[in-house]
């Protein structure tokens, strides 16, 4: 194997690809081979770096230097300066938002600086498309520990002792799911990843496909020793094509080094794997729900007990774990238990990933030890709020999940404090909202959500989520009225004690947590008539100031249904009636005029003379 | 409408009957004839002729040797699969919370303005179709659309204009 002095790791995860991170790849080996430097210099694309905001990104091997946000013009002036010359280029370096110097070096960043890596520890280093960086970093090595010096036995007591629970939401102590299913007499047993991710802010799981899917394969190698399971399946969401190509050719590859099939490493051992796409359905992230799916059923869940593990695929035992539940075996089969549960809280240990999301100025994946502070990964990783708006709450756990106020930044997150503070850990996505977001507005969304996708097998969840949503939209409307609190308060508890599988039973989550700590946001909604963060289209008015507009006819252009009057020089106007409160005049009203202004409440609607202005004291 | 789908189909020739059954039988021996892998089996048939015309489903149903309606029930329980034809364009405009909270929906809106079909339908000339996807887990990128499985981030009202006028400009 030819040895290069400098690798050239370019991100190649579908954020960084979204913003033409191929396109760069292309023409920085072109300018490389073109300045004479094809041997000494090797360009690699990886797996999703995290840091998806700054995209495309390159990381500059052994130096540590990190670039960012850049384009093919880029190129000629990063190989001249950096690669010939020994100068790294400043000005693509990452500024952090509080201005100040470029950072050089990855490793100084804060985004990266306070994360502790165990699932993600390939990420941004190898090429996920190639077995052989994957072993290089010590790969395979548990799943060669495990198959040949280790009894299925001992592989479930070092994962129980190791304390991993499920990462796929609630949180079910991974080792003893094994254990039921190891002692299950039945035979042939399955396992099954489940890559279904679908709650919405939510990437882990895709990224960690896409960055080591080997991680998850030698995870499942472990996992099939210690239940003895012969044939296992990795569900992948239809939304994920990049995800899928990657595990299909580190399938094919491990499979060609006889490290899956028949007698795997000469151990006498067999095990495959095969992909299965999912169809674009929520509920199929549902353990039985998935394993009707890949049955070749309607995602619909069944009662539990009997749990999959007894009762799974085609009625066998099977043991389903979330992709990142399996990416953390290897690390704690080679390192052993007593490292991992050195790592995190009393009751949960090792690490978690979150998709930090929404009004951040970092957004990006971060994986940090468990019982890390909120206020740690909003304010130092994610770099704080955008536009110096105000924190307002950080909604976790997705459809699942709730949302923590500002009041809670000092929670040590784990599974417990979650659940007490409301909400779930979920598959961790974490989307931060500020003063700009209403809460009802969240909730409303959040229950048409899970009012779509439930599969409508059981009645509470089926009826109840679409009350409580049409309940939600009154509210937002400025239509609700007292009594609607305490009826979404009664079908929360329906639904929640009613419903058959995790869908229904956590879908009252965002309504329940957004009522205990925003309840003034639903009073204002009622009693007011008003949307404080202005969002609810029906509680806003936009309004040009005449004091202040110009007649640019900016505006007037922009609007999609014509609704504003004026002319060059003249003061435009909105007409009411058939305003729409798309936003687009507030959006282009040139920032030092500022004429267009976003009314709500008593305010705008004297504004337009809907009731007449108050008059002052 | 089945009918007429197949005479103007996106790549300007549909295939015919015999064809739509050859697909079939490809795609099922593909994957062994296994009545488990119909999903798979359906999403493939969807690549290859767009969208499932009522004779692909039955068509599938004969060759698996399931009822139809076992068929139907998968083809219309999960969100990937169009019964209706789609247009030559497909435009997605994500609706996941990250891209909620950074007004996703008014570029949802927009679209459906200005293609003049709501999310989920097929404009009567078939060249547009709007749909909207629940998340792609590209948050960064928020607000994000996709058109015709090119991601565009930081999606705008301008931006979108921009984006349709190659769409629906001359040059077609």
């Amino acid at each position: 194997m030819p040895t290069y002095r400098t690798h050239l790791l370019v991100c190649a995860g579908t954020g960084c690809v979204s913003c033409g991170a191929f396109a760069f790849k292309d023409a920085l080996e072109k300018e490389v081979a073109r300045r004479g430097l094809g041997d000494e210099v090797l360009v690699v694309a990886t797996g999703c770096n995290g840091f998806c905001e700054r995209g495309p990104i390159l990381m500059v091997h052994p130096d540590g230097i990190f670039y960012q946000r850049l384009t093919v013009e880029d190129v000629p002036l990063l190989v001249e300066e950096h690669l010939l010359k020994g100068r790294p280029v400043r000005k693509l370096m990452y500024v952090p938002p509080a201005a100040g110097a470029p950072v050089p070096k990855m490793a100084d960043i804060e985004f990266f600086k306070h994360q502790r890596l165990i699932v993600l520890r390939n990420r941004g280093r190898i090429d996920p498309e190639k077995i052989e960086e994957y072993i290089a970093y010590d790969g395979y090595e548990a799943a060669a520990k495990a198959l040949a010096n280790m009894t299925p036995e001992a592989v479930v007591a070092e994962i129980s002792a190791a304390g991993l629970r499920g990462r796929g939401g609630a949180g079910f102590p991974t080792g003893r799911k094994w254990d039921l299913c190891r002692r299950q007499p039945s035979a042939p047993k399955y396992l099954i990843c489940n890559g279904d991710e679908g709650d919405p802010g939510a990437f882990m799981d895709r990224s960690v496909l896409e960055a080591d899917p080997h991680a998850v394969l030698e995870g499942m190698i472990i996992g099939a020793k210690a239940i003895g399971a012969a044939r296992g399946f990795i569900y992948i969401r239809d939304e994920y094509p990049l995800a899928v190509s990657r595990v299909s050719i580190a399938l094919q590859q491990a499979r060609e080094m006889g490290l899956l099939g028949k007698d795997i490493l000469g151990t006498g051992f067999d095990f495959d794997l095969e992909i299965v796409r999912g169809a674009g359905a929520f509920v199929s992230g549902e353990e039985t729900a998935l394993i009707a799916s890949i049955e070749g059923q309607r995602a619909y869940p069944r009662q539990r007990p009997p749990y999959p593990a007894q009762h799974g695929l085609w009625g066998q035992p099977t043991v389903i774990n979330n992709v990142e539940t399996w990416a953390n075996v290897p690390s704690i089969i080679r390192r052993g238990s007593a490292w991992f549960s050195s790592l995190g809280t009393e009751t949960s240990k090792g690490t978690k990933i979150f998709s930090l999301v929404g009004k951040i100025n970092n957004t990006g994946l971060v994986e940090v030890p468990m019982g890390i502070r909120l206020r740690d990964i909003v304010f130092a990783i994610g770099g704080g709020i955008p536009k110096g708006r105000e924190f307002k709450a950080v909604q976790i756990g997705g459809p699942s999940g709730g949302c923590i106020p500002k009041e809670l930044l000092d929670l040590p997150i784990d599974y417990e404090s979650l659940t007490q503070a409301g909400a779930m850990m979920g598959s961790g996505g974490m989307i931060v909202m500020d003063e700009d977001t209403c809460m009802v507005d969240i909730a409303l969304y959040f229950l048409r959500f899970t009012q779509e996708e439930s599969c409508g097998k059981c009645s509470p969840c089926r009826i109840g989520t679409r009350q409580m949503a049409a309940i939600l939209a009154r509210i937002a409307a400025g239509e609700g009225s007292l009594e609607d609190i305490k009826k979404l308060e009664a079908l929360a508890l329906t639904v929640k004690q009613g419903s058959l599988c995790g869908l229904g039973q956590t879908a009252p989550n965002p309504v329940l947590s957004t009522l205990r700590y925003f309840h003034d946001e639903y009073l204002a909604h009622i009693v007011d008539r008003t949307c404080p963060a202005r969002v609810c289209k029906n509680l806003i008015t936009y309004f040009i100031d005449p004091e202040k507009c110009v007649g640019c006819l900016l505006c007037l252009k922009s609007c999609p249904v014509n609704a504003i009057s004026g002319e060059r020089k003249k003061v435009h106007v909105i007409d009411q009636a058939a305003c729409i409160k798309c936003g687009a005049c507030l959006s282009v009203c040139p920032a030092k005029i500022q004429a267009v202004m976003k009314t709500t409440g008593e305010e705008g609607r004297a504004l337009v003379g809907e009731i007449p202005a108050r008059t002052g004291p | 409408m089945a009918q007429k789908s197949r005479k103007t189909g996106p790549s300007g020739k549909a295939p015919l009957a015999d064809d739509v059954d050859a697909v079939v039988r490809g795609v099922v021996e593909k994957y062994g004839g296994e009545k488990r892998a119909i999903i798979q089996i359906l999403q493939d048939l969807q690549e290859r002729l767009r969208w499932l015309a009522p004779e692909t489903l039955e068509a599938a149903a004969k060759k698996l040797d399931v009822p139809p309606a076992h068929v139907y029930s998968v083809a219309t329980f999960y969100k990937s699969f169009s019964l209706e034809p789609r247009g030559r364009h497909l435009c997605t405009v994500c609706m996941g919370t990250a891209c909620h909270v950074r007004g996703g929906t008014a570029i949802l809106e927009h679209f459906e303005r200005k293609l003049g079909v709501r999310a989920g339908e097929t404009s009567p000339n078939r060249e547009y179709t709007l749909e909207r996807v629940n998340c792609l887990g590209a948050c960064a990128l928020a607000p994000l659309a996709v058109v015709d499985g090119r991601y565009h981030g930081q999606m705008t009202e301008t931006k979108a204009n921009q984006l349709l006028e190659i769409l629906t400009g001359p040059s077609e």
